[in-house]
């Protein structure tokens, strides 16, 4: 009995104790004003090197802790960064940039033209050992440093839409350890991180453009999507990106804004053309007709999101073709007429590969499965971990449709369109149109812009009526920010911007 | 004689409850109300009403459809879950009790690193391996359960093994299969029979983990365990949601326990 | 002496088994660390040069040898995802697990072993039915949606705690027990209808045998001897299912920490399988199976001082 008395001493003990504590803590959060909390989907795994990270999680945020050469503002234009200038001659085979005045590393060393020529020959592989970081890369014949201030890149064969590739981060030279030492020239720079829960960033006070206004940022892993609205509510986090629509209605009439923008990736069923009922253009044709993108915005998305009808989204004005999304309409007689065309007649099977962790194309598949019941096609769902879905659907491309949303690494049409090139390594799907291969050389090799937007329209023109994918949208991006803070941007790229964020008077 | 009859009467409300479950279950594989699976924009998440006496769910669909669905989906993980737990439990179990020695040194230590894996982790690794879906929920499940149930069983043939009848059945020349299962079986099936039960409750509730770590049962299929981790983003706007998944867990679970609680007696 | 020996050496065998068993699924489950790190831009040239760098081309049997021989130095490796050394992970985050699975055990037993002693005592009582009712419902609810419910009650309508604000034991000890009360009754509730029910029928059971009858006939009557005679044959059971509750607990705060956003063991765990970082997970399931095997031995021991029987 004595044993108990003691333990419930030593129960309420630690309650009162911490019970106090926490109190001390609440008055600390409140002193200091200049600070926020983020919430993350998940922790920075891949890498925190700028030229090794890959995931769109990792390079959103690493967006305010380095800049290229030029660097995307938040209307989709290429403006100097690290370079204060630079110049395209030889019809685009020469670009040479002129170093900023005064741009420093958060450690405070400035910028030299050496560090400019290795960030870029450590992403080109030009010595040949290590692997090519950055495919568009491959281009470069050589980096030459000029003077102390210009640096001229030549490339081997002319490319007008290469100054986009120059977002690629600029590093130190000297910097043995870049991923675990992560130092740049971005308005934040790195502090810590406790692995699987938080990153800690600061301010970077001798920034050379306009500094941050809030001076710690802490980035909080919120691995759990469904606590994200208790966590927004109690406090514990300020602000989410990319929350779904549920949850901003669960937020309605709280102390949080919601900002809606557009997520910036093709979310569409992909269909593989190598799979056999696929390579007929009627069956895909078919799912097109089929499938009702509009039904699937108000069913899973309140209605939120734009109907698109190939790889490109309304970000890239310059390409977008918003007629394409009407190329389809629903008809469910013309669906079935087409199947039975292809030999079909009696119904078709398929399976679905989703990725489960991305629950807004779980959703989107369901709804798929439920609409294609009406034409006989019968699609069952197949949900993977992530990966396993990149080892076996995207790389190994063994699947026969899968629901994803696509994004753009760079400001340019190319990257969305070129991995539909026949031969392209990342043309998961097995597209094989040489209409769209000839068009998209053509684009690739023009050198006036007007020329090459049409031809990169020709391209999406084939996506569409070939119909290599069954087109869904491009989906609504919704920010939760509590209200003592502003200053929320979108960009028409898979980035955050931290440093316009600021705390409302 | 007063003990007596609250045994009896809490087994009978077991029964009672497990049975209407079954009953409702049965009658899900013949009749439900609405389609589960058929979506409606205009009834996204509408609450209790005649026409949906469980109200819908965040595609507009018949939740009190999906219970009676997703009830069987949790039965069948359930009960197939148990079965592969209770039929190698019970071989790896009898062999390693009745006979000891090197087998069962070899065995128990492959049992005990089995049991050493949390039972979660292991249907991870599980999943990983051969995707999620209801078979695969069924398999996982099933070998992390094996470690308990032969346990149970080698303890119980170890207590056997030296008791008269089992000597003069020898004696009469019994071979030891006969022996082991034919003779040894039958007197440990109230053992067995209760931690079934008991094993059977665990499967439910590890199903609902495992799907709300996102790695049990395949959409469009309805699990209680899918639907109630599905329905907490809802909890404020829908609670309902919650509520009819809910409700059935914990009648399902409670028939079962109660009914193991009245075999002890 | 002997027994210790024999001990030591199932241990072992036991551990070298879990080890090979997790590199036996990390080679057979589709992806792995280097295609985990690419993941959309992974081309097969770019596959092949990273899986060259981290060594996982090498056949399964040499890795598997590698990993053990270093195991046996005490070096774990480093992590794929994180680069940091896979001991100073665990030694970050296992701290924190641990500390909310002693939590859980101690609320547990404050909470279960008073009520079963009570619930047996007053066998048949209105207070008894009321737990064992209240008993049988918690333990139908799945865990994970207690650990919900009970972030919206004491979260956020009575503002107990801060749902989502975890922090280490590193930045502040006390907020950091306080945080992790919360999912350590989330996680000891269904245990506690579990002990309770067991250690109440243990005790009927126990008080109906002969010695028990014979202490009252006696004229004993006080409770001494309930506490000391029948709860001490009573426990054995008990002891032997607390042991499988402890690892039980660890096991379940995999949810509660995924609930509570707690970033513990549970968490690295979960993240590493899905990265495909094997040196992680070895290191974690090894050191799980390790903490389970031995928390079970010391229950064993434990029988074996109480009971003297069990000494076959």
């Amino acid at each position: 009995m004595k044993k108990f008395v003691f333990l419930s001493v030593l129960l309420t003990l630690t309650i009162a104790l911490s019970a106090c504590s926490g109190d001390k803590a609440d008055d600390s959060s409140r002193s200091d004003e200049s600070s926020i909390t983020i919430g993350i989907p998940q922790d920075i795994e891949d890498s925190l090197d700028p030229h090794a990270a890959v995931a769109a999680g990792t390079e959103e945020i690493l967006f305010n802790i380095f800049e290229g050469l030029v660097k995307p503002d938040s209307d989709g234009n290429l403006v100097p960064a690290v370079a204060s200038d630079y110049k395209i001659e030889d019809e685009g085979k020469t670009y040479t940039f002129y170093l900023r005045e005064g741009v420093k590393f958060h450690d405070g060393t400035p910028v030299t033209v050496e560090d400019i020529k290795y960030s870029i020959e450590r992403c080109a592989d030009t010595s040949g050992e290590g692997t090519l970081l950055v495919s568009a890369f491959s281009n470069i014949e050589s980096v030459e440093i000029v003077d102390e201030k210009t640096v001229s890149i030549r490339l081997m064969n002319a490319d007008t839409d290469f100054l986009s590739e120059l977002t690629s981060a600029v590093i130190p030279a000297w910097n043995e350890d870049p991923a675990g030492n992560p130092i740049g020239t971005g308005p934040y720079r790195y502090v810590s991180r406790v692995v699987q829960d938080s990153i800690q960033l600061e301010k970077f006070e001798d920034y050379w453009g306009t500094p941050a206004n809030i001076t710690n940022i802490t980035l909080k892993v919120i691995a759990d999507s469904d606590m994200i609205v208790t966590n927004l509510k109690s406090g514990a986090i300020d602000m989410f990106c990319r929350i779904s629509t549920d949850q901003a209605n669960e937020l309605a009439g709280t102390e949080f804004d919601v900002y809606e923008g557009t997520m910036n990736l093709v979310q569409a069923m992909y269909l593989n053309n190598a799979f056999e009922p696929f390579a007929d253009v009627r069956v895909r044709q078919a799912l097109c007709y089929a499938v009702d993108a509009q039904a699937i915005l108000d069913l899973a998305f309140d209605g939120k999101g734009t109907v698109i009808g190939s790889s490109m989204f309304p970000a890239f004005g310059k390409y977008y073709m918003p007629e394409l999304s009407n190329a389809y309409p629903r008809d469910v007689e013309k669906a079935k007429a087409l199947l039975a065309e292809a030999g079909y007649a009696d119904g078709l099977s398929f399976t679905i590969t989703v990725p489960s962790n991305y629950q807004q194309h779980v959703d989107t598949a369901q709804i798929i499965v439920e609409q294609l019941k009406e034409v006989n096609v019968n699609a069952s769902i197949n949900l993977v971990e992530w990966e396993t879905w990149v080892n076996d659907a995207y790389v190994g491309r063994q699947f026969e449709a899968t629901v994803v949303g696509v994004d753009a690494s760079t400001l340019s049409a190319r990257a969305l369109l070129e991995r539909f090139n026949s031969d392209n390594s990342k043309n998961f799907i097995n597209f094989n149109s040489a209409a769209y291969d000839e068009a998209y050389q053509a684009a690739l090799a023009s050198t006036d812009d007007a020329e090459q937007s049409a031809y990169y329209k020709t391209c999406e023109q084939v996506l569409s009526d070939e119909a290599a994918n069954v087109y869904i949208q491009d989906m609504a991006s919704l920010v939760a920010l509590n209200n003592r803070y502003g200053g929320y941007v979108f960009y028409p790229m898979y980035v955050q911007d931290f440093a316009k964020l600021y705390v409302r008077e | 004689m007063q003990k007596r009859k609250k045994g009896n009467a809490g087994f009978i409300a077991g029964c009672v409850i497990t049975g209407m479950m079954l009953t409702l279950t049965v009658i899900g594989f013949f009749y439900t109300p609405y389609d589960p699976e058929a979506m409606s924009a205009a009834d996204k998440l509408a609450g209790i009403s005649p026409r949906h006496i469980m109200g819908c769910d965040n595609f507009g669909r018949d939740i009190f459809s999906r219970v009676l669905k997703g009830a069987q989906t949790t039965l069948i993980v359930a009960g197939g879950t148990v079965l592969i737990g209770t039929v190698f439990g019970v071989l790896i179990g009898a062999f390693t009790g009745y006979f000891g020695g090197i087998v069962d040194e070899a065995l128990m230590r492959v049992m005990d690193a089995l049991f050493a894996f949390p039972s979660l982790l292991l249907a991870l690794v599980f999943v990983s391996l051969f995707n999620s879906g209801t078979y695969q929920v069924i398999l996982a499940l099933g070998i992390a359960f094996i470690p308990s149930f032969s346990r149970i069983v080698r303890s119980e043939y170890l207590r056997c093994r030296n008791l008269d009848y089992v000597k003069s059945a020898r004696l009469a020349g019994a071979s030891h299969l006969r022996i082991m299962f034919v003779h040894i079986l039958p007197n440990i099936y109230t053992v067995l029979l209760s931690s079934i039960m008991i094993g059977f409750n665990n499967a439910v509730l590890a199903e609902a983990g495992l799907t709300y770590l996102g790695i049990g049962v395949q959409p469009p299929d309805a699990s209680l365990g899918e639907m109630l981790s599905n329905a907490q983003t809802y909890l404020f706007s829908a609670p309902w949601y919650a509520f009819g998944p809910g409700i059935t867990m914990v009648l399902l679970i409670l028939g079962f326990s109660l009914m193991a609680d009245g075999l002890k007696h | 002496m002997r027994y210790a020996g024999k001990k030591l050496i199932s241990v072992l065998a036991t551990l070298l088994i879990v080890s090979f068993l997790v590199f036996l699924a990390f080679a057979v489950i589709p992806g792995d660390a280097a295609v985990s790190k690419l993941g959309t831009q992974a081309t097969p040239e770019r596959i092949a040069a990273l899986r060259a760098e981290m060594g996982l081309d090498r056949p399964f049997f040499v890795r598997y040898g590698n990993w053990l021989l270093s195991a046996l130095k005490g070096d774990f490796g480093k992590s794929y995802s994180y680069g940091e050394s896979v001991s100073a992970l665990i030694g970050q985050k296992l701290p924190i697990t641990l500390a909310l699975s002693v939590l859980s055990f101690l609320i547990m037993i404050v909470c279960a072993i008073p009520l079963g002693i009570y619930t047996a005592k007053h066998e048949g009582g209105a207070l008894d039915r009321i737990i064992m009712v209240v008993n049988q419902v918690v333990m139908a609810v799945p865990p994970f949606f207690s650990g919900i419910m009970i972030t919206y009650v004491f979260g956020l309508l009575l503002k107990w705690f801060q749902p989502g604000s975890f922090v280490s034991y590193t930045v502040n000890l006390g907020r950091f027990l306080h945080y992790l009360l919360f999912p350590a009754v989330a996680i000891a509730l269904p245990k506690i209808a579990m002990t309770v029910k067991l250690l109440r029928s243990s005790l009927i059971q126990e008080a109906k045998k002969d010695y028990v009858r014979t202490a009252y006939s006696k004229g004993n009557r006080t409770n001494g001897v309930l506490y000391r005679h029948v709860l001490k044959n009573a426990m054995i059971p008990v002891i032997t299912f607390l042991a499988m509750t402890f690892t039980d607990m660890i096991a379940g705060s995999v949810i509660m920490e995924q609930v509570f956003s707690v970033a513990g063991i549970g968490r690295l765990l979960i993240s590493s399988i899905s990265s495909r970082d094997y040196p992680v997970v070895e290191a974690v399931i090894v050191l799980l199976a390790l903490i389970v095997v031995l928390v079970n031995l010391a229950a064993d021991v434990l029988c074996r001082a109480l009971d003297p029987r069990i000494r076959h």
